[in-house]
Parts: C-alpha cells; sequence; structure tokens
C-alpha cells in the first residue's frame, strides 16, 4: 500500500503545491495552463505503475525465490507476460482513482477536464509501461541481481525526454528527435493540447499507436529471446542460487 | 517390463568450457524412485532443472511420457510437478491461497478438495489459514511438498525434499513419498545428501561425478561393488577420491 499510495500522494503533494505557486505567482494565461503540471503527475503514474507491474512481478518472484517454482509450472510465456500485464493494470487503475480523487479534491482538478480522451491517453501510456516493463525485466534475466535497480530506474531513464512537466520544444533539437520517437512523448503533449484547448489533433495519437504498437511488439521479441538465452545459459537457476 | 517414463539419452550441458553435465543416460521405469546421488557440484541440480525444461541441454535428448520434452514441454509439465529446498511459495499470501494460486496453474479440478487432501497428508491442514512467511523452515518444506503434490503428478523430481526437516518430520516424509508412489504408481527422481534417506526410499541411484555417471545400480549393490559398510561410506570415499574409476 505504501508504494501504490504513499508516494504517488507524496508526489502530487509537491507538483499540486508546486502548481499553487506558480498560479499565484505568475501573470496572463499561465495559471490557467499551468495545471497541466498536475494533470502530468497524474498520467505518468499510470505508465510507472504499468511498468511496475510487469518488472517488480518478476523480482518479487525472485526475491521470494519463487521464480523455479513459476517457470517449472506449465505455463507459456505468453501467459506470464499476460498476468504482469494485468496486474500492471490494477495497480495503474487503483494509484490513478486514488490520485484523481486527491487532485480532484485538494485542488479542483478535474480529471474530467480530459474528456474521453483520458481513455487513450490511459490505454497508451499503460501499453508503454508493459512494454518498458518487459524490458526492464529482460535485461534483469540477463544481467542478474545487480540490476534489480534497473526495475525503478528506466522509467525514470526516459523521463527528462517524454515531455512529462513541459513541452517538447523547450528540449535542445536532437532531444526532441529522441523525445518524438518515444510515444508517451506524444500523450503529453496530447494532454497540454486538450488542457489549453479542450480539443486534441489527430497525428499525437496516431504517432503514439504506431510507437507503441513497435515498442510491444519489439518488447516482447526481447523478452522471449532472453528467455531463451536465460534458459540456455542457465541464468534463470543461476539467478536463484546468487 | 514396464515403460519407461523418464528416459535420458546422451545429456550434456556446458556452461563456457565447463561441462556440468556430460553425456550421461539413463530411465526410470513407472513406478521406479530412482535416486540420483553426487557431491556438490557434481552436475545433479543441473541435470534436475534440464529435466524441467528450465536450462536448455547443449545436447542430448529427454523423453518423458514418450514425448520429447522440448517440444511438449507444457504438455509433460502438466503431469509432473517438482519440490526442491532452493525454492519456496511466496511469504505474503496464506497457505491456501498458494496452494490455489499452484492448483490453478497447474489445472487442478475440484481444487478445494485436493487442497485439503494434500494438507491433510503433510499434517497441515492447522496451518491452512498461516501466512507462508511466518511457517518454519520445516513447515515451508513440507508447504513446497503439498505443492509438488497438487496435481497428483505421474512424474515427481524431488531435489533434497527433506534438507531442513526434523529426523521425526524427515521419516513421515520419506513414508509419504513412498505410500504417493504406491497408491500413485508414480514415478520419483530423488536427490539427496543424506545416504539414509536413499537406501530407505530409492529402488535404484544413479550416482553422477563430475558431470559423469559413474555408477548404476540398487543402493545394497552400490555397497557391495565398493565393499563398504553402507551407502555414506560409498559416498565419502566417491567425494574424497581424487579418480573415481580407479575406486570402482
Amino acid at each position: 500500500m505504501v508504494e501504490l499510495a504513499f508516494w504517488p500522494f507524496v508526489q502530487l503533494l509537491v507538483w499540486g503545491y508546486l502548481t499553487k505557486y506558480l498560479q499565484n505567482n505568475a501573470g496572463g494565461n499561465f495559471p490557467h495552463t499551468i495545471t497541466f503540471l498536475i494533470g502530468a503527475v497524474i498520467l505518468w503514474d499510470i505508465l510507472f505503475r504499468a511498468q511496475q507491474g510487469v518488472a517488480i512481478f518478476f523480482l518479487e518472484d525472485v526475491w521470494t525465490r519463487n521464480l523455479l517454482n513459476i517457470f517449472a509450472a506449465p505455463v507459456r510465456i505468453s501467459d506470464y507476460l499476460l498476468s504482469t500485464f494485468v496486474i500492471g493494470f490494477l495497480r495503474a487503475a487503483f494509484t490513478v482513482t486514488l490520485l484523481c480523487i486527491l487532485a480532484a479534491t485538494l485542488y479542483s482538478f478535474n480529471v474530467t477536464t480530459f474528456n474521453w480522451y483520458i481513455v487513450p491517453f490511459f490505454g497508451h501510456l499503460m501499453i508503454f509501461g508493459w512494454a518498458l516493463g518487459m524490458i526492464s525485466t529482460a535485461l534483469i534475466l540477463r544481467w542478474g541481481p545487480a540490476a534489480e535497480s534497473l526495475a525503478w530506474a528506466v522509467p525514470f531513464l526516459i523521463q527528462p525526454f517524454a515531455a512529462v512537466f513541459y513541452p517538447v520544444s523547450e528540449l535542445p533539437q536532437w532531444l526532441q528527435w529522441i523525445a518524438w520517437t518515444l510515444p508517451c512523448s506524444h500523450i503529453f503533449e496530447g494532454m497540454r493540447e486538450v488542457l489549453a484547448h479542450g480539443t486534441l489533433s489527430g497525428h499525437n495519437l496516431l504517432w503514439a499507436t504506431l510507437l507503441n504498437a513497435f515498442y510491444l511488439l519489439a518488447a516482447g521479441a526481447l523478452f522471449t529471446k532472453v528467455t531463451k538465452i536465460a534458459r540456455q545459459r542457465g541464468l534463470l537457476t543461476r539467478f536463484v542460487s546468487q | 517390463m514396464p515403460e519407461a517414463i523418464l528416459k535420458v539419452t546422451d545429456l550434456t550441458k556446458v556452461f563456457d568450457e565447463f561441462s556440468a553435465v556430460d553425456h550421461i543416460s539413463f530411465e526410470i521405469k513407472a513406478g521406479e524412485i530412482l535416486g540420483l546421488l553426487g557431491v556438490n557440484g557434481a552436475g545433479k541440480t543441473t541435470a534436475i532443472n534440464m529435466l524441467l525444461g528450465l536450462i536448455t541441454p547443449t545436447s542430448g535428448r529427454i523423453d518423458i511420457f514418450g514425448k520429447d520434452l522440448a517440444r511438449h514441454r507444457i504438455e509433460v509439465l502438466n503431469r509432473s510437478n517438482f519440490c526442491s529446498t532452493y525454492t519456496s511459495l511466496p511469504g505474503n499470501l496464506y497457505v491456501w491461497q498458494n496452494l490455489r494460486v499452484f492448483g490453478t496453474l497447474y489445472g487442478v479440478k475440484n481444487l478445494n478438495q485436493r487442497i485439503d487432501e494434500v494438507l491433510d497428508l503433510l499434517d497441515m491442514q492447522h496451518l491452512k489459514n498461516s501466512v507462508s512467511g511466518h511457517l518454519s523452515a520445516g513447515e515451508a518444506t513440507r508447504l513446497n511438498l503439498c505443492k509438488a503434490l497438487l496435481n497428483q503428478p505421474e512424474l515427481l523430481l524431488l531435489d533434497e525434499p527433506t534438507a531442513s526437516l526434523d529426523p521425526d518430520i524427515a521419516d513421515k516424509v520419506r513414508s509419504i513419498i513412498r505410500q504417493y508412489r504406491d497408491d500413485h504408481k508414480a514415478t520419483i527422481l530423488y536427490t539427496s545428501h543424506n545416504m539414509r534417506d536413499v537406501e530407505e526410499v530409492c529402488d535404484r541411484v544413479v550416482f553422477l561425478h563430475q558431470g559423469k555417471i559413474i555408477y548404476t545400480g540398487t543402493p545394497d549393490e552400490m555397497v557391495n561393488h565398493f565393499e563398504k559398510e553402507n551407502l555414506e561410506d560409498v559416498f565419502i570415499q566417491i567425494a574424497r577420491s581424487g579418480d573415481v574409476v580407479s575406486a570402482r
């Protein structure tokens, strides 16, 4: 519960009060548009919880020495991944619901401002989170317990380029190219567009869809490949005995 | 002549340039308990992990229930199960929850009834609503065994199942394993460093040393072959002998 409720709540408090401070001390239209910071905190958590659902699910089996029981059971890789996706979905749904209620109560930030666009936002961030979770898990499986911190680090490695708290245009040109290769950048740009104008242009969703399809397939292929390597090199069992 | 439930042919596993398992071949007949013995690092656990599909062999073939494990892994694992002293079940779940999860993974029918049966069998019924992480080492091992028996496996792989049990419980577990074999005509592969376990439970033993099979026979035949008092003396001789072949 600490992981699912406490830390997201603390983050919301920090960004929520920062938003209030900026609203009270800035001129022009800025006080209105700055509310996207609260929306960004909520949407970022969808991606983060989905990624954690996959990566931490794997690590929990490592920590409890249950990994071999799972991989020696009649479970296909696809079944295993599907179950981690469900865990990721449940984690994200719980935390985001909580954050939406708190944001409405504390900062009068109403998630319905996103209108129905919240559905594709949620879906795309969830899918990219799953892809990042598979990549994190594959790297941990390949490099062993020493790489466990990647379960938390991978989302934050991409956060500076994901345009979560600022537009892509604020990045140097060469970083903008990196940002546009991430589906979540298109979603966060779309979020700011919805909050500013109430509409969403189709190209952001289209790019997010194409990129997500690529990342999901690539991450699935990577996970399958690494699992095969792990069986060949005995990494699954060495993992448990380390 | 009973059919071979498990047949290993020329199985080899090389890690980098180290041969953990070196061209071993053996089979286990239906209803037989085979002991896989060897000192630490002899290749027992690597062999068992290959039988579970956790490690891919470098070469050789594993047939279980007459099917190639490499091609029918899920089908074979549905009819098998394993218990290892090196694994445990998630400590944050209740005992019944853990058994429910694995019963579902193995597609056990009438799961609630089966959970009660295995808990009764391992004398664990009073711990059904306990948190798994609060169990003693012996209780946790018995919970592992409950999981291993849930799907009434035709092939049971037991990796040092009595390692952390006190003598009384270890004796009960040995009885349960033999009883399970008799009742279900199950085939069991058993590894242990406790030679009393092996003498009491196993019909036949395969002794591994440096990845190779150096002896196959009944425990009594092995004791006679090495001209020792008991299996423990044989084990010690092999463990301390530089050249095992000359010890034969």
